[in-house]
């Protein structure tokens, strides 16, 4: 794999983790506990869309096909897509969407922080736009998560539970293949490696505010990257698609 | 669970030099809850640059059947408008 591959496979890599969290966040839409809440949940869905096409735009003119971001985002098949697994887990209660964000956003947070100091000038581009976006995201489900962890009896129960859950799917996020290699070697990009224990301690400290345990070290699920998914990806992927699908070249 | 939380008043400064203005209300259980659904609700088209929050238990209020002796005695004191200087233009926001 040469470089400008490995660019374009980490683009819409990061481009499919986008838009399978803002999709699994879209269902949640009309389902929130508050108006605020819904209203917030569908905001940050359509942070992540936004940055899903940014990337999908760019990974089109890395390409150099005339791939669009819809060719991308709709029109591929399923084991096309290398999303985190964590983000196409279906949808539970309030607190695993929580708990799924904080994972998830903790991690994205400090890549994209990275990302900005990267050499691939269409990269810092949308990092540098994103992480602002990230950085409230995260706020805003922390403060969830203490409040709920330190909260009633069964809140923590439920949040703790979400958080053992989910946890099998966090050694993905620093499971560097060749691609994460190269990028870094190449363009200077983000260091997994370096950033796993600065994850684990921000990670530790929230958990900690929210008087939950951190899971055990257990074996983890890191398939994503190949393009295994759970049995949860394919309806979702069939719903997002099916409009194009009906309708090849339509225009809204 | 709405009925639970507390209404908070949300004032959005729109820029600065502008004061805040209030824009509404949110239910949250905290403070800082309270500003994050100020922010999602109020400030998601960049209305703002600063947002308070404050709990609407805490603004003391005029009793509108006051309205008579408190505001009516303004009406008629033309004298303290100052519509009587010309503003020059390059003046902005009075």
């Amino acid at each position: 794999m040469d470089k400008d591959q490995a660019l374009l496979k980490y683009v819409l890599r990061l481009g499919d983790s986008a838009l399978v969290h803002g999709q699994r966040l879209i269902e949640l839409v009309a389902h929130g506990p508050e108006l605020e809440e819904e209203l917030a949940n569908a905001n940050f869905s359509l942070d992540h869309l936004g940055q899903a096409r940014m990337f999908y735009t760019y990974a089109g003119e890395l390409e150099g096909k005339g791939r669009t971001e819809d060719d991308f985002a709709l029109l591929r098949a399923e084991n096309e897509y290398e999303n985190l697994l964590l983000l196409e887990q279906p949808n539970g209660h309030f607190g695993d969407t929580v708990v799924r964000s904080v994972l998830f956003e903790s991690f994205y947070l400090l890549q994209l922080e990275a990302m900005v100091q990267c050499n691939a000038a269409g990269l810092v581009e949308i990092a540098a736009r994103a992480v602002k976006e990230i950085r409230y995201h995260l706020r805003f489900n922390s403060q969830w998560l203490i409040r709920l962890g330190d909260g009633t009896q069964e809140s923590h129960r439920r949040v703790q539970e979400s958080l053992n859950d989910y946890w099998q799917f966090t050694g993905e996020f620093f499971a560097a293949d060749e691609v994460d290699k190269i990028v870094q070697e190449k363009f200077q990009g983000p260091d997994l490696w370096k950033l796993q224990p600065t994850w684990r301690d921000n990670v530790a400290a929230i958990v900690a505010e929210a008087t939950l345990l951190l899971p055990e070290d257990q074996r983890m699920e890191i398939s994503g990257r190949e393009g295994q998914h759970s049995a949860h990806f394919g309806p979702m992927i069939t719903e997002m698609q099916s409009v194009q699908r009906a309708m090849p070249g339509l225009n809204w | 669970m709405g009925n639970d939380w507390p209404l908070y008043e949300v004032f959005i400064r729109a820029k600065s030099g502008l004061s805040h203005r209030h824009a509404g209300s949110v239910h949250a259980a905290d403070d800082e809850m309270a500003l994050n659904h100020a922010r999602d609700v109020y400030t998601r088209r960049n209305e703002g640059v600063s947002i308070w929050v404050v709990r609407s238990s805490e603004i003391v209020a005029s009793d509108p059947q006051d309205s008579a002796e408190l505001f009516e005695p303004a009406k008629d004191k033309i004298y303290r408008h100052p519509t009587f200087y010309d503003i020059p233009d390059d003046v902005g926001n009075m």
